[in-house]
């Protein structure tokens, strides 16, 4: 990578920026997914390695939820865009050299900020607890050159249209950059008391809504039919998807605050808002699942379509859940526990995570032109996820509405603690399949790029994959 | 360049799908927020807290520095007549910086800013010769109001005049305790957020609109592991509690899945004698092992600890 920072943009090789972004991304998987596990043994073992203040639950909480986030998920939606946002417009990436940059000044970021995090310097805010001067950096260093390549390779595309794919990854990182710098207005000003506390919820809300759902959603609109041969089912869904995406998504952020103190009409609003989420949604995974039509194979025998259609078939649940459980008529009873807990790994684990893991598999194989090291490691890795995540959402939706009824039924809390130990146990297992998979990705992906089969011009990975 | 040019329709909607939903989710409650007059549990809660307990400049390690100090004053520092009922007031020691609803009054909301600068006079105090503050009732255009008090324009009383009237056990870091509470993230499992289901009779009362007025941050937490300690000073105001439960929370509840925060009491004891950590768990392995009948005894902590910090600001929690 050094070697190509001070070369001339024509003399980087076509999808650098991609493979190292795909590796950066891996290896931050395996940090944040290795983070995860090790916080789950401490609420199922609370001893477990005590009394020092950088290994304490309230000093890592933070730094797994981020470094999954920015490092993995973010990452691999950079990947996915330095290499599909060009594949899409029959041009190259607008400057490879640009999109090393901002992949060392993202790692280089990332690890200054998850460090002083961890120290416990934090902004005391979910999902915006970086201090501001790292949230200025990564709005400056991270997503506007992001955006400014992404932007730039769209706008010198070869193609006459735009396709569906590249809608969203331009709007999505201009809303990230603004959820970024209009969220966390309140550490650059100051801001304080209801105001901060709906701000917090408003970048929380919009980085999920805007950045995370939208992109993930678009790579699999690339994935599918690249994959399968078939073309998108809908344009006009797509369309639908998009526009309600804007509209819906970008408004009910006061309804993860509905026990809070805030204007009524404020959250009744978010809360018929929320459940209109459900048009994405719908419009989303039926447009998929029919572009799947008569390549129903290719989810058994596919790595990246079985990965994707897994993260798909999991959104069904999740905007389910996501819909519903925000109105006041759930949220009481489900507000603050494990539930929710399970419900957010369901869409960054569970949906988001898949539809990444296929971008950077079949990504990573494209581009340095070599087969999947091993089929084998590849199946255990999806199936590990699968069932990792499994055990982790299934133990902690039983764990949420223990602590539900604990809470309507006033039930001491000591005896919520202890009913739930079980199904800690249960998640901290889950994690840690989930982390022991990622460990075998990495290693997979390496020996990919290291000693896998060369793949002949004109060709694709995927159509060699029983090859010897 | 192929530009936008099939996309323009579809450009200017985007602004204006997104522009609505920003007036709508930002402008529009904002109107509202701001509008919220303080209640007297804002006033207080920013008095004792002071300016910021995440990251800021003045404190960027999170180390409990620029804070102010609780003082249960029983006595009129300058003449040294006895106060009635007692007052809690709170020093601002030169160079500290002073909370959000001072800096701006505005945000103290109607009624409330108008008492304050005009008999509060919060306006007059200066970060250079610090100040004593207290909120104090009034009543402006006909509807009552909690507003704050700025002793040292209203009595002559200065921070120093306090200090030295007032004893170790009347003084309260509950500044210095919040921000422990986010540095060590207690918010990743205790909400500050009862709810309004049959929350409040056990963690007590939801808080109200005015609650919040120049809080940062105000750490509701989302995912609630454990109590809500909104009203916590309220169910247990027992120090020595609170000491055995920090230090190790299997002490005093032995399922608890809290992590021990024994690192918060430093390297000394009350005492000044160096706390062997070591020589402690090793007994306390010993006890949980049925090697020793009790448990060693928890360090006295010292009145400069960290943890001194955060279990005054539990205790102020009513």
């Amino acid at each position: 990578m050094l070697k190509y920072l001070f070369a001339k943009n024509e003399d980087i090789p076509s999808g650098s920026a991609a493979v190292f972004f795909g590796f950066s991304s891996i290896v931050w998987f395996v940090i944040g997914t290795g983070l995860g596990s090790f916080n789950a043994a401490k609420l199922a073992f609370p001893d477990f390695v005590t009394g020092n203040e950088f290994f304490a639950f309230g000093h890592m909480r933070q730094v797994h939820v981020m470094a999954v986030i920015f490092g993995w998920i973010s990452m691999a939606f950079a990947m996915a865009m330095m290499y599909i946002t060009p594949a899409l417009g029959n041009n190259k990436l607008w400057s490879e050299k640009l999109g090393l940059w901002n992949c060392m000044l993202w790692n280089l970021g990332l690890t200054l900020g998850l460090t002083i995090l961890w120290a416990g310097v934090t902004s005391g805010r979910e999902y915006s607890d970086f201090p501001w001067p790292i949230d200025l950096y990564l709005a400056t260093c991270v997503f506007i050159p992001l955006g400014v390549n992404v932007w730039m390779t769209i706008l010198n595309r070869r193609t006459q249209g735009i396709y569906t794919t590249n809608w969203f990854f331009a709007a999505a990182t201009f809303m990230v950059i603004i959820v970024f710098l209009v969220g966390n207005l309140p550490e650059f000003f100051h801001l304080t008391g209801l105001t901060e506390a709906y701000l917090t919820w408003w970048f929380a809300h919009n980085v999920l809504g805007l950045w995370i759902t939208p992109v993930a959603a678009a790579i699999a609109y690339y994935t599918i039919p690249k994959v399968t041969g078939n073309p998108l089912y809908s344009h006009r869904i797509g369309h639908l998807h998009f526009w309600s995406v804007v509209v819906f998504y970008s408004t009910p952020a006061a309804h993860h605050l509905m026990s809070a103190p805030l204007p009524e009409w404020l959250k009744s609003f978010a809360s018929v808002e929320g459940v209109l989420i459900l048009v994405p949604a719908i419009a989303f995974v039926s447009n998929i699942m029919l572009t799947m039509q008569g390549k129903w194979y290719m989810f058994v025998e596919n790595i990246e379509v079985r990965f994707t259609i897994t993260g798909c078939l999991m959104a069904i649940p999740l905007n389910m859940q996501g819909g519903f459980q925000q109105t006041r008529a759930i949220n009481w009873y489900i507000h603050g526990t494990g539930w929710i807990v399970a419900h957010a790994h369901l869409a960054l684990l569970g949906f988001s995570t898949f539809l990444e893991a296929a971008a950077v598999y079949f990504g990573l194989q494209s581009i340095l032109k070599r087969k999947l090291y091993s089929i084998t490691l590849a199946n255990l890795h999806f199936w590990l996820l699968l069932i990792g995540f499994t055990v982790y959402w299934v133990s902690m939706t039983i764990a949420g509405l223990i602590q539900g009824a604990g809470k309507i039924y006033e039930v001491p809390y000591i005896d919520v603690v202890i009913a739930e130990h079980p199904y800690m146990i249960a998640r901290w297992l889950g994690g840690t399949m989930v982390f022991s998979g990622n460990v075998m990705w990495l290693y997979n992906m390496w020996m990919t790029a290291r000693k896998g089969t060369v793949v002949p011009q004109g060709r694709m990975p995927h159509e060699l994959a029983y090859e010897r | 360049m192929a530009g936008f040019r099939e996309y323009k329709i579809g450009s200017k909607l985007f602004g204006i799908a997104l522009g609505g939903s920003m007036t709508i989710t930002l402008f529009f409650p904002s109107i509202n927020i701001a509008s919220v007059s303080s209640s007297e549990i804002a006033l207080t809660k920013q008095l004792a807290i002071g300016h910021e307990t995440g990251f800021n400049l003045d404190d960027p390690l999170l180390l409990g520095k620029n804070k102010p100090i609780g003082v249960a004053l029983k006595a009129d520092p300058k003449s040294g007549q006895p106060l009635e009922g007692g007052m809690m007031v709170y020093v601002y020691q030169p160079g500290t910086s002073f909370p959000a609803g001072i800096l701006h009054t505005r945000i103290l909301g109607a009624g409330v800013e108008e008492l304050s600068v005009q008999q509060g006079h919060v306006t007059d105090a200066r970060k250079d010769s610090g100040a004593v503050f207290t909120v104090n009732k009034g009543t402006y255009e006909g509807k009552q109001y909690s507003y704050i008090e700025n002793l040292t324009a209203t009595k002559g009383w200065t921070p120093a005049d306090v200090i030295r009237v007032a004893k170790d056990e009347d003084l309260s870091n509950a500044g210095k305790g919040k921000t422990m509470f986010v540095r060590e993230g207690c918010w990743w499992c205790h909400t500050l957020l009862p709810e309004e289901t049959q929350d409040w009779q056990v963690f007590g009362a939801p808080p109200m609109l005015g609650d919040f007025n120049g809080e940062s941050p105000t750490a509701f937490g989302s995912d609630r592991k454990a109590p809500d300690l909104l009203h916590v000073g309220s169910r247990n105001s027992s120090r020595e509690w609170m000491m055995m439960h920090f230090f190790n929370p299997r002490l005093v509840q032995p399922h608890s899945i809290m992590p021990r925060f024994d690192y918060l009491w430093g390297e000394k004891d009350a005492a000044g004698q160096k706390i062997d950590y070591a020589k402690w768990r090793a007994e306390y392995d010993e006890y949980r092992e049925g090697k020793r009948v009790s448990p060693p005894d928890v360090p006295s902590y010292a009145s400069d600890s960290e943890i001194r910090g955060l279990i005054d600001f539990m205790l102020s929690l009513k």
